[in-house]
């Protein structure tokens, strides 16, 4: 009995540790002083205004929405191709190919990251936004990729059978059957791809052009001059973003999935 | 009329998986509006042919028609041909009513139609009123006769179903035979069933094809197959025969005499004699129902073989019962109604036989 005590009680001291800074940043953000100290003076909405006003950070976010839109859009599209190909098709060197597009998370995102920069620049090509998009692509694909595989395994070959036996091409019984049966991980693939993209700094510092910044980029731009109340608030938004996409997301899919069982 | 077409002709189908061949140079011809049962133990390729002319496989080789038409070339969604799956295979993104209709939607129907022949649809399979439901609130059973419904309102050349009711509990199996039958009857369509269950196969169907490893075995009525098998294997795999070592001794007249160890001269209709010669090695077909026990020896009929025999064992079945008998030093079985109480192992009693009913097919080779 009290050996569990002890065990709960470290279990809350550690996620104490770690959650704790996490709270202390979304509380601050809060905070109506310029100075963050406890006790705090008073809860204002002052510091997201002043991000509302600032305009490298409208910019920030409007790059990395969008960076992210485009990242979820090719990755999802990219995603369900190769899942289709690996699952219902066999051909030549398949195990190989699978397991080169699953490696970009297996390879720390740094080396990723220097590859692939070393890589353009063997090519003679400048940095620009379709080669940050591209790099985003790369190490966002292997966890749509995933996602849609271990759906689309489970999607009996039956029903595709049934509907072109019924006269559907393949394009039709594709968009009239796998797909909305795929929708679930579609949706979570979007998600995973679009909030892993928005809240990348590694390969992002790496590939990004020069005068272009993303959210994460901005706010470790702003930190290296000053420690603003801003960053605060700006780190609540992340955190929202983030986390609450992705859940309500997955909440989403399990939704569609039960409807279609 | 003038000369009918085959409903369906498979000319020559080979399939091989890599080293594996599954199905040999087979030859079907199917008849317009008959009911057609591929009959065979697991494995043997009826799946694969099935699959072959749904256009769902490739044929290594051969060629596969459809009302005189080549379709071996054409992809299985140009072929307008009714698929029942095991599984039922219903799309559960979809209402009963969409599914249902989907076919419908990929041909040149109006709207209204598409409404009246799902209807239609709906009442032939007797499941009037479910169309806004979605699969998984039916049972499966009513699941199967939905995607039957979904099968045949596009009102396809041929319909292919491939175990559609070895899903199915015992007794709904059964009462889904009748109605599958029933529908297939109404409607006329020309039907090719799969199926590993032999009674299935004689209770449904005009044509029993029976394939062993990849080869056609038999084709014939069900009576045919069942009465006349012409092989050792299709008498075992249809019904309770034994199977008696014995060999062809001449013809006497329309009878072919064939001598059993133990049991002396056996005359079978030379009709039910295969194309054995005289001093081939055979084995002698007896069905268990046609070997009747009796108690007193007296009441032996004219031009019936009665022999001495003991009962081993009994598998007592509630109306009937199966004795396992020893009949002049064979091993056999004989399956009788039980009169007044079933006999006894230990019991002597003696075996009778018509040999009318007895069956002469080449010996089974053993590998
Ligand atoms: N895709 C495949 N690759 C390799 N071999 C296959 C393939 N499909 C079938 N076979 C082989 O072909 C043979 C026939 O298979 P098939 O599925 O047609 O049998 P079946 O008569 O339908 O049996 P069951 O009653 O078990 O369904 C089997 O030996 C099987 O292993
Ligand atoms: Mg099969």
């Amino acid at each position: 009995m009290s050996g569990w005590s002890i065990i709960r009680l470290f279990t809350i001291v550690v996620y104490g540790f770690m959650f704790l800074p996490v709270a202390i940043v979304v509380l601050l953000s809060f905070n109506s002083s310029q100075f963050g100290s406890f006790p705090m003076e008073g809860v204002s909405l002052r510091w997201f205004g002043e991000l509302w006003n600032n305009d490298a950070i409208i910019r920030a976010f409007r790059v990395s929405f969008m960076l992210g839109a485009l990242t979820a859009i090719t990755s999802t599209v990219l995603g369900i191709l190769a899942a289709l190909a690996l699952v219902r098709y066999r051909f030549p060197g398949k195990s190989v190919i699978s397991t080169l597009m699953i490696a970009p998370i297996l390879v720390p995102e740094v080396v990723l990251a220097v590859a692939l920069l070393l890589f353009l620049r063997w090519l003679d090509m400048p940095k620009s936004f379709p080669l940050l998009l591209l790099g985003h692509v790369i190490f966002t694909l292997p966890f749509v990729l995933l996602v849609v595989q271990a759906r689309l395994v489970g999607i009996r070959r039956d029903y595709e059978e049934a509907a072109l036996s019924l006269g559907a091409n393949p394009v039709q019984t594709f968009f009239t059957i796998t797909l909305p049966l795929l929708m679930p991980a579609v949706l979570a693939g979007l998600l995973f791809a679009f909030t892993i993209s928005f809240d990348d700094i590694t390969g992002t510092m790496f590939w990004k052009p020069g005068g272009v910044e993303t959210v994460p980029t901005q706010i470790f731009a702003m930190l290296r001059n000053s420690i603003s109340p801003e960053i605060n608030a700006l780190g609540t938004v992340m955190i929202v973003l983030t986390v609450a996409l992705p859940l309500i997301g997955m909440a989403l899919a399990r939704r569609m999935a039960a409807r279609l069982r | 009329m003038t000369e009918q077409q085959p409903a369906v002709a498979l000319e020559g189908i080979v399939k091989r998986f890599g080293a594996v061949t599954a199905v040999h140079a087979m030859d079907i011809s199917i008849e317009e509006g008959a009911f057609v049962t591929l009959l065979g133990p697991s494995g043997c390729g009826k799946t694969t042919t099935l699959r072959m002319i749904a256009g769902l496989l490739s044929p290594s080789q051969g060629d596969i028609r459809i009302k005189g038409r080549s379709v071996t070339a054409t992809p299985i969604h140009k072929r307008n041909l009714g698929l029942v799956f095991q599984n039922y295979a219903l799309f559960p993104h979809k209402t009963i009513f969409d599914n249902v209709a989907f076919g419908l939607k990929y041909r040149d129907v109006g709207r209204r139609e598409i409404t009246d022949r799902v209807q239609k649809a709906l009442d032939l399979v007797q499941l009037p009123g479910v169309g806004d439901r979605h699969p998984a609130q039916l049972s499966g059973g009513q699941q199967q006769r939905i995607a039957l419904a979904r099968a045949i309102v596009i009102e396809p050349d041929v319909l292919l179903l491939d175990e559609p009711l070895s899903a199915l509990d015992a007794n709904l199996r059964e009462d889904m035979r009748v109605e599958l039958k029933r529908i297939q009857e109404q409607l006329g369509i020309t039907t090719i069933f799969v199926t590993h269950d032999q009674s299935e196969a004689l209770a449904m169907s005009d044509k029993v094809v029976v394939m062993r490893s990849g080869h056609v075995e038999q084709v014939g009525a069900p009576e045919d197959v069942y009465v006349n098998p012409a092989s050792a294997f299709v008498a075992r795999f249809l019904g309770n025969a034994n199977l008696i070592p014995a060999t062809v001794k001449g013809r006497d007249g329309d009878h072919v005499i064939a001598e059993v160890a133990g049991v002396g001269s056996v005359p079978v209709p030379a009709l039910r004699a295969a194309k054995l010669q005289p001093g081939d090695a055979a084995a002698l077909v007896v069905r268990a129902e046609r070997l009747q026990l009796v108690e007193q020896p007296g009441d032996v009929p004219e031009g019936m073989i009665a022999r001495k025999a003991t009962v081993t064992a009994v598998d007592y079945q509630g109306q009937a019962a199966r004795y396992f008998i020893d009949f002049c030093g064979h091993s056999i079985q004989a399956l009788n109604p039980i009169g007044t109480a079933p006999l006894r192992a230990g019991a002597r009693v003696t075996a009778v036989l018509d040999s009318n009913h007895c069956v002469l097919v080449p010996p089974e080779k053993h590998p």
